[in-house]
């Protein structure tokens, strides 16, 4: 029985890894949304080579609300189940963005509402197959505002909270939402920021989400100490959060 | 921050993912691999360090003929586990399998089987070249030859290695029939050499502390395997992996308890001789299961000095233990290892016919600098060279009487393209002793 994953942002580091190694494990047919059609093509051969038995890929611009019902339509034309929903596209933005109405906007529309309104699209598919994993990249950096990225962390921040309404939601259909929360991970998207302890790899990162997937949990911070990080972050009294530069 | 495998010098600069403009950018670039070279021939300051690691795309796998193209950011790890289970093997493994299939050819790397096959490079049927003009050039042995042959241990300075087609090798088990002879001193070795030339691997450890009358007493243990003929075809695991979490304080590996060790590893195997069937993976990778195994070389990191000791050498060979030992420098990790006849393709590969002797020495400053120069001397007489994969000190001097093709080699080096280690065996570093026309006696036989 071959199933069915549909990856929106496929060629993120953190979705390529998993998809890797899903492919590798199982019988996979694996549909491909990106933006760019260069590396899309590239990962659909690559991933052809490592395992799955269908891709296909899509190119389209996930980052835009007004074009989440027609990508809705394009995918359910490709497939008519969906066994894993993988959502996985973001953008850091730049600091600048504070004081930028234009880039807060586009940064909101790309990391949250274009996101929403894409899981709005998909979930009366969800509701009719009464099976089915939807698993959405969002961040630590949704657990507290802090003045280094709070657009980005509201953003994902109100991820969180859509993700959380909807799994509930979808608890009676025997759907399963996964909200993944990464902490410092070096991808394209971190390369230009200096690296640490705390830092990790897709690679590394990719079979714990894996294994949150098919054991139905609710949450995950990967690697599993940033719950404990994001915990204290979360805990420090104003006064003192106030005067650090986090 | 961040360094080679050494970690002798630290780099403060960003590391930039690879994309197909990213030569367009003004100043000096270097394409980086995973960074397990031991010098600085994958560091470059100032400049654009170029991370391959994100381009790492199967482009075709062909399981009939063993054709595989891969991009070159693709680990030997992701391509033994992919090809394995069809029945292939890379033709060619270096001691670790998380290299990228560019550094693997950008150094020319050799195996345990260097004897029988040659290099890395003598698998390579293709490859596609970036260069900052903006051409992707094609170059195989047919086609743009000289680049081909200037690629091929060209440390990464002929051009970004896009991609390259690699002819694997047919295994029918992924086990490996394994022999494990124990010997005492250097002749024992040449003899074991000698008497192993139809092996497919073959390897020995050495241990480099112990003296017996005054003289390094050269006892280890002779490895050599072929794959076994029947058997199932099972890659590695990629399951947890021991750790070393933090470096280690720099008194803790002396002379003493390297010395401990050697001993207690050279008597593990009692008998002479032992023979055990064993997975590729400890076979060609013990110190992978090691995850950060540099670390316990402590803060300052090591030195790892490789040379090559052109046939005849057998007394420099010996000269060059006696020295490591008298000087109380210790080794932990020696290795010896017999090269072949196959000529090597590359202007700047490394391996000639000879004995090469690869040995790890924390950095202990100018005192281990110096038993370097010491070893550089014994190898000068003999017209032996370093490999510029595990170099940060050769002086300039050795690096162009080691390599004579340098010259040739400019001219296929592209312009904005270049290393730390390149800026420093370019630029002129006096010579410690005046070379003078007999110093340097029979250079041919080198190439």
């Amino acid at each position: 029985m071959i199933k069915t994953v549909v990856v929106m942002g496929a060629t993120s580091a953190i979705a390529t890894a998993i998809l890797r190694q899903l492919v590798g494990a199982d019988a996979y047919r694996v549909v491909l949304l990106g933006r760019r059609p260069e590396p899309l093509q590239l990962l659909k051969q690559d991933l052809l080579i490592r395992g799955a038995k269908i891709a296909e890929m899509i190119v389209s611009d996930m980052g835009d609300s007004r074009g989440a019902g027609l990508i809705v339509q394009e995918v359910l034309s490709h497939v008519t189940t969906i066994d894993i929903l993988l959502i996985s596209y973001g953008e850091l933005g730049h600091i600048d963005a504070r004081t930028n109405a234009r880039e807060t906007d586009r940064l909101l529309q790309v990391n949250f509402t274009s996101t929403a309104a894409l899981l709005s699209g998909f979930l009366p598919l969800f509701e009719n197959q009464r099976h089915g994993h939807i698993v959405v990249i969002s961040s630590v950096a949704g657990d507290r505002g802090r003045q280094s990225n709070y657009i980005y962390g509201a953003a994902k921040g109100g991820l969180s909270v859509f993700l959380e309404g909807l799994r509930h939601h979808c608890f009676r259909f025997g759907v399963h939402v996964l909200t993944v929360k990464p902490g410092f991970i070096s991808t394209p998207m971190t390369a230009h920021l200096p690296k640490g302890v705390l830092w990790s790899t897709p690679e590394a990162i990719a079979p714990l989400i894996i294994n949150a997937i098919f054991s139905n949990q609710s949450e995950i911070y990967v690697p599993g100490f940033w719950r404990w990080i994001m915990g204290g972050v979360r805990l420090l009294p104003e006064w003192l959060f106030h005067r650090s530069r986090l | 921050m961040w360094t080679s495998w050494g970690k002798i010098q630290h780099i403060d600069l960003p590391k930039v993912p690879f994309s197909p403009s990213v030569l367009n950018s003004s100043g000096d670039h270097l394409a980086i691999g995973n960074l397990r070279s031991y010098g600085d021939s994958c560091l470059i300051n100032p400049g654009t360090a170029i991370s391959m690691l994100n381009y790492d795309f199967f482009l075709e796998w062909n399981s009939q003929s063993g054709r595989l193209r891969v991009c070159g950011g693709v680990l030997l790890a992701d391509i033994l586990q992919r090809c394995v289970p069809d029945g292939w093997f890379l033709p060619v493994v270096p001691g670790t399998k998380f290299v990228t299939v560019g550094g693997a050819i950008a150094n020319d790397i050799h195996g345990k089987n260097q004897h029988k096959v040659g290099n890395f490079g003598h698998f390579v049927l293709e490859l596609e070249l970036l260069r900052s003009d903006g051409e992707a050039i094609k170059c195989s042995p047919n086609q743009n030859a000289s680049l081909f042959y200037a690629t091929i241990g060209g440390l990464g300075l002929t051009g970004i290695i896009l991609n390259a087609c690699v002819q694997m090798i047919p295994i029918r088990s992924s086990m490996i029939d394994t022999e494990i002879v124990r010997f005492n001193g250097l002749h024992e070795f040449f003899e074991l050499s000698a008497n192993s030339l139809n092996d497919d691997y073959s390897v020995a450890w050495i241990d480099c502390v112990t003296q017996s009358h005054g003289r390094a007493q050269a006892r280890g243990h002779y490895i050599r395997g072929r794959h076994a003929q029947s058997g199932t075809l099972v890659s590695h695991s990629i399951g947890h992996r021991r750790n070393v979490p933090f470096e280690f304080p720099g008194f803790m590996l002396n002379r003493a308890t390297i010395g401990f060790f050697n001993t207690v590893y050279y008597h593990r195997q009692f008998f002479k001789k032992r023979s055990l069937t064993q997975h590729y993976d400890p076979f060609f990778y013990p110190l992978d299961s090691v995850l950060n195994w540099n670390r316990i070389y402590g803060k300052r990191g090591l030195y790892q000095y490789q040379c090559v000791i052109p046939l005849g050498g057998r007394k420099a060979l010996q000269e060059i233990l006696d020295c490591i030992s008298v000087s109380g420098q210790a080794s932990f990790l020696s290795v010896l290892k017999t090269f072949g006849t196959i000529p090597s393709l590359g202007m700047l590969s490394f391996p000639t016919e000879g004995i090469t002797l690869c040995l790890d020495f924390a950095n202990r400053g100018q005192s281990t600098l110096a038993l370097f120069d010491r070893l550089d001397d014994i190898l000068r007489q003999v017209g032996g060279r370093l490999y510029p994969a595990k170099d940060s000190r050769m002086s300039s001097l050795d690096f162009k009487t080691g390599y004579p093709q340098w010259q040739s080699f400019l001219q296929y080096k592209d312009p904005s393209i270049t290393s730390c280690f390149w800026k420093r065996v370019m630029g002129y570093t006096p010579p410690k002793m005046k070379p003078g026309p007999d110093a340097f006696p029979n250079r041919s036989g080198h190439l």
